[in-house]
């Protein structure tokens, strides 16, 4: 089998500039046909202008993409008849009502008025909007925003999904809606390219997982691969005086197997295995040395480009990870 | 990457009766907007009225001497220069459009490339049609005759239609370029109103100073009121008429290629 049979999404080689900007700087991507595909990176790192090009929005300076088979520039209309999209820039009319906004994206699509009507209740059912199919989106709270949104995208049963950062700034009850819905989709045998800066939405979510930054891809790899390579969570320690920080850099660096970043006073790790922890405590016990701050968290977008690169991502995004602290 | 037949066949393009229905369901989305958004319905009718009346019992007996004679005057101006105004809109739809997301969306789908800006357009032009029979049947009311007939204001209808559909390029064209819906807005402030006030819309030329009667003279606002009182009035009209024809051309011809040009790169 070829890639064209065996993957819904085949990009090579994106290159788009803006002035003096490189957006994507030689992107290459593959998404399997009925799998999840997360693009993870910071705001700026190219993850927009990716899904606007696979989205036939715009067209890429050099490199060539086809979704389901069609070129994304040659064969734009078709692509059009087999993709979703769901993003900011990609949005409902806020001055309509719900059923309204779907109602004219199903007459758009070909559907009968009554078809589109019909179409239109099925989905707001689906998305538990049908109470509000009648306010217009304006109204809507966020979550209810990004599920009309969704909605709107899926009007016409689409086989290919793009879902740009669709729970930036939700809250965390919305975003394990929106985690269900997709997980629902992609069951249905939709193809999903997901866009994220969140590492723990890409790994709950995404078979496969593609790192970018400035425009280039990083990492690629199942979640498991990427984190066994930058660590799913992050030690942190801060000793209590600083004279400690010598011989707290050297226990960590022993028992995590690499040495801690020293940021203001807190030394960072990642880690791959949770006993880390505990051996930490106990080493730190034996050296008696007191201890300021002590936690295991879920690393961050910037620990896993630190890993990643080398450096920090640029654009620094907020990190949504609860540490989970222990008393020192 | 390999090359490989697609898996589905697919139509290449929009036949046209397809784009056609693109068209009028976008041209409906327009409308039913007003459902939603009473002010903009306001803008459309509150406004009109309010200019007739004040201007025809504020301005009307100082102009004229009497109400009366001023609304067969000013009435055809005031219905141009609400015509002009609300050809901008459609420049601030479509900027709300392309700044909202709204227009991104449109494009994603398989529908025919044109049709957003075509079904906002037939959309702008129902409005049109609205004002410019609610100014016309309000004055009548308030005493304006029209001696013209049916085929007078039928010629008038068309002939604004005509005009505003030119002048609705150059909106469309800021509404393209602009960064935010209010700063269309701004332009329309900014060049509308002064195009329409330095003409015979509201007010006789011979109290104005020389100079400025040049630019009035000449002003294409003020060729079209004529037309418009010479449609509605029964008078002479037909000179006014061509040369309103010649202006909405000439606006078209250089408005026109520029403002789809800026929208293809958009689409």
């Amino acid at each position: 089998m070829n890639e064209q049979t065996t993957h819904a999404i085949v990009a090579e080689g994106l290159i788009k500039r803006f002035g003096d900007t490189t957006a994507l700087d030689g992107v290459d991507l593959a998404v399997r046909r009925g799998t999840v595909l997360g693009l993870l990176g910071p705001n700026g790192a190219g993850k927009t202008t990716a899904v606007r090009i696979l989205a036939t929005l715009l067209k890429p300076d050099a490199g060539r993409a086809s979704v389901g088979g069609y070129d994304v520039v040659r064969d734009a209309h078709q692509v059009r008849r087999l993709i979703g999209l769901t993003g900011q820039y990609a949005s409902v009319d806020e001055t309509l009502t719900g059923i309204e906004n779907l109602i004219l994206i199903g007459r758009l699509l070909g559907l009968s008025r009554a078809e589109a009507r019909g179409r239109g209740r099925e989905l707001l059912a689906e998305f538990r909007l049908d109470d509000a199919a009648n306010k217009p989106a304006k109204a809507y709270s966020g979550g209810m925003r990004r599920r009309l949104d969704l909605a709107a995208s899926l009007v016409g049963r689409p086989q290919v999904l793009y879902l740009d950062e669709p729970t930036t700034g939700l809250d965390p009850r919305s975003r394990n809606e929106m985690w269900d819905i997709v997980r629902d989709l992609v069951s249905d045998g939709v193809t999903v390219l997901l866009t994220t800066q969140y590492l723990e939405e890409a790994d709950l979510l995404a078979e496969e997982i593609v790192v970018i930054d400035h425009g280039r891809v990083i990492a690629t790899g199942t979640p498991d691969e990427l984190k066994s390579r930058v660590g799913a969570q992050t030690l942190a320690v801060r000793p209590k005086h600083a004279v400690d920080a010598p011989i707290v850099q050297s226990i960590v660096a022993q028992v995590a197997g690499r040495a801690p970043e020293a940021q203001g006073g807190l030394l960072t790790v990642p880690v791959t295995d949770p006993a880390v922890l505990p051996a930490v405590v106990r080493r730190l016990d034996e050296a008696e040395v007191p201890i300021g701050e002590l936690a295991l968290r879920g690393s961050s977008l910037d620990e896993v480009f630190l890993a990643l690169t080398g450096h920090r991502a640029e654009d620094r995004t907020e990190d949504q990870n609860e540490p989970e602290r222990i008393p020192a | 990457m390999t090359t490989a037949a697609a898996t589905v066949a697919l139509p290449r393009r929009v036949n046209p009766v397809e784009a056609l229905r693109h068209t009028f369901t976008l041209a409906w989305r327009s409308l039913v907007q007003l459902k939603h958004n009473p002010l903009e319905l306001l803008d459309l009718s509150i406004q009109p009225i309010m200019f007739v009346v004040l201007f025809t019992y504020v301005f009307g007996g100082a102009i004229s001497g009497s109400t009366g004679d001023y609304l067969m005057f000013a009435l055809p101006g005031i219905i141009v220069q609400n015509a002009i105004f609300a050809s901008v809109t459609t420049g601030v739809g479509l900027n709300s459009d392309l700044t909202k997301g709204v227009f991104d969306r449109l494009r994603s789908l398989p529908i025919a490339r044109s049709a957003p800006l075509a079904g906002r357009i037939l959309a702008d032009t129902v409005k049109q049609v609205w004002s410019i029979a609610l100014i016309l049947g309000l004055g009548v009311i308030l005493g304006f005759r029209i001696h013209g007939g049916v085929q007078g204001v039928l010629g008038a209808f068309v002939l604004l239609l005509v005009f505003s559909l030119a002048v609705s390029w150059i909106a469309v064209l800021v509404g393209l370029l602009a960064s935010e819906p209010e700063k269309v807005q701004i332009f329309a402030f900014v060049v509308v109103f002064p195009l329409t006030f330095t003409s015979n819309a509201f007010v006789p030329t011979d109290t104005m100073p020389g100079w400025l009667q040049k630019w009035v003279d000449i002003n294409p606002v003020t060729i079209l009121a004529d037309a418009v009182r010479g449609l509605l009035s029964g008078g002479a009209a037909a000179t006014y008429v061509v040369q309103s024809l010649l202006w909405a051309v000439a606006i078209a011809a250089v408005f026109a290629p520029i403002a789809v040009r800026a929208f293809k790169r958009r689409v």
